[in-house]
């Protein structure tokens, strides 16, 4: 599916954020694509949809401080982010591995 | 029916298994498992043959790894596997133990442990460690303050021993809710003198028990070697005869008790090589009184390599097998308790731990 074809209008506050994940988490649960439309208002709320979809998957995102792993990088629409930032209907989300960690 | 030896080897790109038949004279090397993650420690619990290995990854944090397929499938969790909300958070795994009575324990980085009732699906934190009263006390060693020797009694699922670098050795005899120190008579060269016997804080690298359900425990510590005869409520040192006092893995018999194997490196502070670049094995049958280098098919000259704390194992053959990975990822393996070696996987990565299976199928 597109990129295009996944994202609903922008004024349509019920638009799914688009998160990309990285190859080395996704192959860590069998069946997950790299690209995944999901409803959510904050990136603490997209770990809960990605840890509901794959058990486990906060884990590996999060630690139990909580927040986003040391090495792990969370980008929406360009800016560096955290648990707490909001998410837009129809963000750009990427889940980054960071060079920091190998 | 006819038995099945494998070799379960952690390295710092993932679990490796070695198979071979009872003769144990050829192996079949499969792997990288667990997606090359760093993984610390792999062991297998000899009733059920599944295969866990424990590990950490940088990006995305500690978890133990599972096969009941002899490693032809992985799955993983890090479900509980974690301190609560605001400590510092769970970096790695470093030592796993099958218990008797189907529990799994994990020890890990910063140092705790964690028991599992599921076969390691999810984990529930022991924190009768975290309550010690010396617990503000710990600092970590070289490594980190990892949790890495994990010692359940075979007789007893209630009793625990663990070695902490560089808190020392703890005991506990009701599963985990409350410790004791188990330090006494071991150095620490490091402190001011006179305070070098303290009640903790000993940098030990090794904790192994010796076979037969006594309370015979032998370590391997930053500063010298050990073995108590009484769970480690005193140690007595064994360090007399061998090159020196530092070394970092120990591994028991299977059957004698009075049988141990260490590998004694040049010091901790000129490189930490075997002596004059000499590999050997030392091996005790007296309970450590004396000691004697096994060196048959082993490097002599010119092996600028180290053995890690984990990275040492017996199986349960007879004759014993003794197997041992170094940093430079050489595995080596004698099928008759030491007196000759060979090389049974020359380029493995770093290894971090060696273990052993023995089943019959």
């Amino acid at each position: 599916m597109s990129e295009d074809a996944l994202r609903d209008p922008p004024a349509d506050q019920t638009a799914p954020v688009l998160v990309r994940l990285p190859p080395h988490l996704v192959v860590l649960f069998p069946g997950a694509p790299r690209l995944v439309p999901l409803v959510a208002g904050s990136v603490a709320e997209m770990v809960d949809g990605l840890d509901a979809r794959w058990p486990g998957m906060r884990e590996r995102i999060c630690d139990e401080t909580p927040a986003i792993r040391r090495h792990i990088n969370v980008f929406v629409d360009g800016r560096r982010a955290r648990l707490s930032t909001p998410l837009a209907p129809g963000a750009d989300v990427f889940v980054l591995t960071a060079i920091s960690g190998g | 029916m006819a038995k099945q030896v494998f070799i379960l080897v952690g390295t710092r790109k993932g679990a490796f298994i070695l198979e071979s038949d009872a003769a144990r004279r050829s192996w079949e090397v499969r792997g990288p498992f667990c997606e090359t993650w760093p993984t610390n420690h792999v062991v297998a619990d000899p009733a059920s043959g599944i295969i866990y290995a424990g590990g950490g990854n940088e990006w995305f944090g500690p978890a133990v790894w599972k096969s009941t397929d002899f490693g032809a499938s992985w799955t993983h969790s890090s479900q509980g596997l974690a301190y609560e909300a605001g400590q510092a958070p769970v970096k790695a795994v470093w030592s796993l133990a099958a218990g008797g009575d189907g529990s799994l324990y994990a020890g890990v980085e910063p140092a705790g442990l964690f028991r599992s009732l599921d076969g390691g699906e999810s984990w529930a934190h022991l924190d009768g460690l975290q309550k010690h009263p010396t617990r503000p006390e710990w600092n970590p060693g070289g490594a980190g303050l990892i949790l890495h020797s994990l010692v359940l009694d075979p007789t007893d699922d209630g009793r625990i021993w663990i070695g902490i670098s560089a808190a020392g050795v703890f005991a506990t005899q009701d599963g985990g809710a409350s410790w004791e120190t188990r330090n006494r008579g071991t150095r620490a060269d490091f402190m001011p003198e006179g305070q070098n016997y303290p009640e903790f804080g000993q940098c030990v690298h090794c904790l192994v028990m010796a076979p037969g359900g006594g309370e015979r425990l032998y370590q391997q510590n930053h500063c010298g070697m050990y073995r108590s005869d009484d769970g480690g409520r005193a140690w007595e040192s064994i360090e007399t005869g061998l090159p020196s006092s530092f070394g970092f893995p120990a591994a028991a018999h299977p059957r004698d008790p009075d049988s141990l194997y260490l590998i004694p490196l040049n010091g901790d502070i000129k490189g930490r090589f075997m002596p004059e670049g000499n590999t050997a094995v030392w091996r005790t049958r007296d309970a450590g009184r004396s000691w004697q280098a096994m060196r048959a098919g082993l490097p002599q000259g010119g092996a600028y390599f180290n053995v890690l704390r984990q990275a040492m194992a017996t199986d349960t053959m007879e004759p014993a097998g003794v197997y041992f990975g170094t940093n430079a990822g050489g595995l080596y393996a004698s099928i008759d308790e030491g007196e000759s070696w060979d090389c049974v996987a020359p380029h493995l990565p770093t290894i971090t731990s060696v273990e052993t299976l023995v089943i019959e199928r």
